[in-house]
């Protein structure tokens, strides 16, 4: 049992990571005893599981899966939508509706068209088929305000932190609303514009120093020096 | 029309730049060059220069062109009309079209093209200037944008060539080495693996020649 790489060690496609009885963690595959990287990023050791954290990547849905995208068509009684996944995802009009629908009744550009946003939670996929949406759960939705930040989906864990450290304190330095889709878009919702650009600089910069140990501290730091200037009032009770 | 055939090796031993038989040219790499790819690299070797980007996975459009089993990967091999001395014509040559081929075939054996089924993954190779190794520069530079755009791979590929001019077996062909050399062995291997995705041979070699090309 050997590993050649350090935790937090770079490593790219093919790089053999450890030889022996170790368990594949996510970005990894093993062939025989060996288990290699199969994307560039930062290797992770938790116990005997090996994995590495992609520096870039796209999404895969999970059922359970809270997701943003864009309506780009709409069906007979379905919509599609584009969630940054592989595949176009499907929305189907009874799971908006909450009944039995009738496509000679309702018209669905009505309910939802080309060009709006939806939060939605990802029902099921299998790999073979469309990934198939669900909207009828509270926070799901069309979104009618806010602005939306892309980010890599091997980011979001870091974007929430342990336990949702990361995210419960952007929202509480900054005050917004914030809902993260597990695809790596994120909606954010502010009093005041400035607020908005400051977290998304934030969000910003959590996705390229994610990486880097005590993040959550030193973006509260710049959050909060940079409000105290901004706007010349201090955060006394913080 | 005759040319008559430069000497390609002088009696040092030393290649028309300067290089020993086994020397290979300067490389230059740099990955995520272009901003609207999902992945990209710029690779030099020598003169020439190759710029690659991938997009994907994505839908395949038209549908009946996905398979139920597998990702389909799509290259695009493409020369710019000012990559070599003579414009070249921009439309897609019989050679080109071959090339797309052969740096696919050179790549799919790297990636997990199983684990998403009916979708696509593109791949275009674009030569900004050829001076040789036009191919192994493009598999190079291909597999660099592929792991930049974050799709899972079994390693990484990478290409040379290898041939025989004025008798002598060398690395790294120029393209005055591969238009009056002997021989011309493109080659590429996931290194890690140690395994080869691609083994071409164009003139004339023995067998033992051969094998010590590879």
């Amino acid at each position: 049992m050997t590993i050649f790489f350090e935790r937090r060690e770079l490593v790219v496609p093919g790089d053999l990571l450890a030889e022996g009885d170790y368990e594949p963690g996510e970005n990894v595959y093993k062939e025989d005893d060996k288990l290699y990287a199969t994307r560039v990023g930062l290797l992770e050791l938790k116990d005997d599981k090996i994995s590495v954290i992609a520096l870039r990547s796209f999404y895969v849905p999970k059922p359970g899966d809270i997701v943003i995208g864009d309506v780009v068509d709409v069906g007979v009684s379905s919509w599609a939508i584009d969630i940054k996944a592989p595949r176009l995802a499907v929305l189907r009009a009874t799971e908006v509706v909450g009944r039995p629908f009738r496509s000679d009744k309702t018209e669905l550009t009505k309910i939802l068209n080309v060009g709006d946003t939806v939060i939605a939670k990802v029902k099921a996929y299998d790999r073979t088929r469309s990934p198939m949406l669900t909207m009828g759960e509270p926070g799901l939705g069309k979104i009618r305000h806010g602005r939306i930040v892309r980010i890599t989906p091997s980011k979001v864990p870091r974007l929430i932190g342990k336990k949702g450290s990361m995210i419960s304190m952007l929202k509480r330095e900054t005050g917004c609303k914030i809902v993260i889709g597990m695809n790596g878009v994120v909606l954010v919702r502010c009093k005041s514009p400035e607020d908005e650009e400051l977290l998304i600089e934030a969000i910003e910069k959590i996705e390229r120093e994610s990486h880097v140990e005590g993040l959550t501290d030193r973006v509260a730091e710049m959050i909060r020096r940079r409000r105290g200037l901004g706007s010349g009032e201090a955060q006394a009770d913080r | 029309m005759a040319v008559e055939k430069p000497k390609l090796i002088d009696e040092e031993g030393r290649r028309l730049d300067g290089r020993g038989p086994a020397d290979l040219r300067p490389l230059h790499i740099e990955v995520d060059v272009l901003a609207n790819a999902d992945g990209s690299a710029y690779v030099e070797q020598g003169n020439t220069k190759i710029l690659a980007a991938v997009y994907g996975p994505k839908e395949v459009h038209p549908r009946h062109l996905g398979l139920p089993d597998r990702a389909i990967l799509r290259c695009r091999y493409h020369m710019a009309p000012f990559s070599v001395e003579h414009r070249k014509s921009p439309a897609p040559s019989r050679r080109e079209i071959e090339l797309s081929k052969v740096i696919r075939e050179a790549l799919e054996p790297a990636l997990f093209l199983e684990y998403y089924p009916r979708t696509a993954i593109d791949v275009f190779v674009e030569v900004l200037q050829a001076d040789g190794g036009t191919r192994c520069a493009s598999i190079t530079a291909a597999s660099l944008a592929l792991a930049d755009a974050g799709i899972p791979m079994r390693d990484l590929v990478a290409a040379v060539a290898a041939g025989k001019v004025d008798g002598i077996l060398v690395l790294d062909l120029s393209d005055v080495e591969d238009k009056h050399g002997e021989a011309d062995v493109p080659f590429a291997m996931m290194p890690g693996l140690n395994r080869i995705t691609l083994f071409q041979m164009d003139g004339v070699l023995t067998p033992d020649e051969l094998k010590e090309c590879v």
